[in-house]
């Protein structure tokens, strides 16, 4: 089975009390593990407005759900989000390939600069190797 | 051809500044005939300098290769500044459909995804700008036509 890493966004009716949302994103939750997937991260994003009026509501609550699982078990995040009455909309966005690719990006420019400041001062390795512990720190 | 366009400017200048000194005093008293003439509609003692320029024709020529400072009065020919892409530019390689504040600089007030020809964006970076201002359109986070209220 392929595992792919999806991003799950969806609004809740504003007027949705905390406790209600919990429950709602943990019956999610034992949604995604039980068809044989995991769950990267949860993020509720608060309350915003609206770009536009969604089912007469101007405001929403927006959660972000990072997945990783097979295309089966969005299908089945998908059914279960367009059944729950209070969430007004969701968007899957599959990130896997993005995040490749932007890895790529950033290992490559991190080489550029490593081979640049090398020759230049190519007797002490100290600095380099602190250099390359301070980067981390500092992203 | 810079040689032609640069003397005739010296010697305007060289003219109008007695005629702009001769329609400062005349500012200050506006009852005056002499400042009804020069500047026509003399709403401003400030803009009398300027006005002087396009007040005959052989004068209303002489700003417009002068550029600077006649750019207003000119107004059809512009110095374009070579766009450039603000990602590349910036280096930012992941246009987010979150990034909201991002994607709202290439989104006109009446929701329209600004073309690339006004923004300079290079053609792989407006795909996925594009694509991404959709997505953030889908889940509300951008307006399909402008705001509504």
């Amino acid at each position: 089975m392929i595992n792919r890493t999806y991003e799950l966004m969806f609004i809740v009716r504003p007027d949705m009390v905390d406790e209600e949302l919990d429950k709602l994103i943990s019956t999610l939750e034992t949604a995604v593990t039980s068809t044989g997937g995991t769950v990267k991260s949860v993020e509720k994003m608060g309350k915003r407005r609206l770009a536009y009026t969604v089912r007469r509501f101007n405001d929403g609550m927006y959660i972000l759900l990072t997945v990783e699982g097979s295309g089966g078990l969005i299908h089945e995040l998908e059914r279960r989000l367009r059944v729950t009455e209070p969430v007004i909309k969701f968007i899957t966005v599959r990130i896997d390939e993005e995040q490749k690719r932007l890895d790529k990006i950033k290992k490559l420019r991190d080489a550029r600069k490593k081979a640049a400041p090398a020759p230049a001062a190519a007797t002490p390795a100290t600095p380099v190797a602190e250099a390359g512990e301070a980067a981390p720190v500092a992203q | 051809m810079a040689d032609e366009t640069k003397a005739p400017v010296a010697e305007h200048t060289a003219s109008e500044t007695p005629a702009a000194s001769a329609s400062a005093p005349s500012s200050s008293g506006p009852s005056s005939s002499g400042g009804s003439s020069s500047g026509g509609s003399s709403s401003g003692g400030s803009h009398a300098p300027h006005r002087s320029g396009p007040r005959d024709s052989r004068d209303s020529r002489g700003p417009r290769p002068g550029g600077p400072g006649g750019g207003r009065e000119g107004g059809r020919k512009f110095f374009r500044r070579k766009k450039v892409c603000k990602f590349c530019v910036e280096k930012i390689e992941s246009i987010n459909y979150k990034d909201v504040r991002l994607l709202a600089g290439f989104v006109a007030e009446s929701g329209k995804i600004v073309p690339r020809r006004l923004t300079g964006v290079c053609t792989p970076h407006q795909r996925r700008l594009s694509s991404a201002i959709k997505q953030a359109r889908n889940i509300a986070l951008l307006p399909f036509a402008g705001r509504s209220n």
